[in-house]
C-alpha cells in the first residue's frame, strides 16, 4: 500500500497502549499497578515523540520519567506498604461522580470541537529539517532563547529537593530522639567492642 | 522519515489522555492516584505541545516548553511524594479527605 504502513501500525499500537496505560494508572485498585500503568503510558508517549521528530525529548522522557519519577513512586508506595491501598469508600461518591462526569463530558465536547475544526482546515505538516529535534539544534535554541528559564529551572529543582527532604523528614518526636540516642549508644558500644577485639 | 499520520490524531489522543487524567483526579481519593493522574495530565499536554511544534519545524518552542514541563514535573513529584509521606506519618492514611488540618 504505502511505505509508511509499518510506522503507522507502530504508532497506533503505541496510542492504544497509551490509553490502556492511562486507564490503568488512573483507575486500578493497587497503586503498584497504577505506577506500572504510568510506565506503559510514558513508554508509549516516548514512542510518539520519536514519530514526531522529537528524538531528544523521547530520551529525556525515558530517563526522567521512567528512570526517576516512576521509581520514586514505587519507592514511596513500597515505603507506605499495605496502607498505600485505601479501602473503597462510598462517602461523597455522588459529588465525585458528578465532578468526574462533568470533566469527561466537557472533554468529549472539546475533543469533538477540535476534530470538527481540524477536519475543516487540516494541519499541514511541513517537512522538517535534518536536525529538527536533535540535541544539537535543540540545545542551540534552548541556550539562545531560554537561558534564564533554564537556569531558573535548576534553582527550582534545587529548592524542590531541599524542600522534599525538609518536608519528608518531619519533626523529631521524643521517641525518635530516644531511639536515636539508643542507636548511637549501641553503635558506640559496638565500635568500642570492635576496637577491643 | 515522515510517517504520514494526520497531526490531529495526536491531538485527539492527547485530549483522550487529558480526559482520563482529569476524571481520575476528580474521582479517586487516594492521594497516590491523584499524583498519578496529574502525571497523566502533564503527559497529555506534552504530547500536544510536541505535536503542534511539528507544524513549525523552524523553531523548537514546543520542545523547549515540554522540556521545562518535564523539569517542573520532576520537582512537583518530589515535593508531592514528600508531602504524602509526611501526611502518612501524621494521620496514618493516604486519603485526600483525611487531610483537613486547615479546616475551620
Amino acid at each position: 500500500m504505502n511505505q509508511h504502513l509499518p510506522a503507522q501500525i507502530f504508532m497506533y499500537t503505541a496510542a492504544a497502549f497509551a490509553v490502556f496505560g492511562a486507564l490503568g494508572a488512573a483507575f486500578s485498585k493497587n497503586p503498584i499497578r497504577g505506577a506500572m500503568g504510568l510506565l506503559v503510558l510514558i513508554l508509549s508517549i516516548a514512542v510518539m515523540f520519536l514519530s514526531l521528530h522529537a528524538e531528544f525529548l523521547a530520551f529525556i522522557q525515558l530517563i526522567v520519567y521512567a528512570g526517576a519519577i516512576v521509581v520514586l513512586f514505587l519507592f514511596v508506595i513500597m515505603l507506605l506498604g499495605p496502607s498505600a491501598t485505601s479501602p473503597a469508600d462510598k462517602r461523597g461518591l455522588l459529588v465525585r461522580a458528578f465532578g468526574g462526569s462533568l470533566f469527561g463530558l466537557s472533554a468529549i465536547g472539546l475533543i469533538a470541537l477540535c476534530v470538527n475544526s481540524l477536519l475543516k482546515t487540516p494541519l499541514e505538516v511541513v517537512p522538517a529539517t535534518e536536525d529538527f529535534g536533535h540535541v544539537n539544534a535543540f540545545g542551540a535554541e534552548l541556550f539562545a532563547r531560554a537561558v534564564v528559564p533554564f537556569e531558573l529551572s535548576s534553582a527550582l529543582l534545587m529548592v524542590a529537593v531541599v524542600g522534599a527532604i525538609a518536608v519528608a523528614r518531619g519533626r523529631h518526636t521524643d521517641d525518635d530522639a530516644q531511639g536515636n540516642a539508643v542507636a548511637r549508644q549501641s553503635s558506640a558500644t559496638s565500635v568500642a567492642a570492635t576496637k577491643e577485639s | 522519515m515522515g510517517t504520514d499520520i494526520p497531526l490531529f490524531h495526536y491531538v485527539v489522543l492527547s485530549g483522550i489522555l487529558f480526559a482520563i487524567g482529569g476524571i481520575g483526579f476528580m474521582v479517586r481519593r487516594n492521594v497516590l492516584f491523584s499524583l498519578l493522574s496529574i502525571e497523566i495530565l502533564l503527559n497529555a499536554v506534552n504530547l500536544s505541545l510536541v505535536a503542534f511544534n511539528r507544524l513549525r519545524p523552524q523553531n523548537h518552542t514546543g520542545h523547549i516548553l515540554t522540556f521545562f514541563v518535564i523539569a517542573a514535573e520532576a520537582a512537583e513529584v518530589a515535593v508531592g511524594l514528600a508531602i504524602v509521606i509526611s501526611l502518612y506519618r501524621l494521620k496514618r492514611t493516604v486519603r485526600v479527605d483525611e487531610a483537613d488540618l486547615l479546616r475551620n
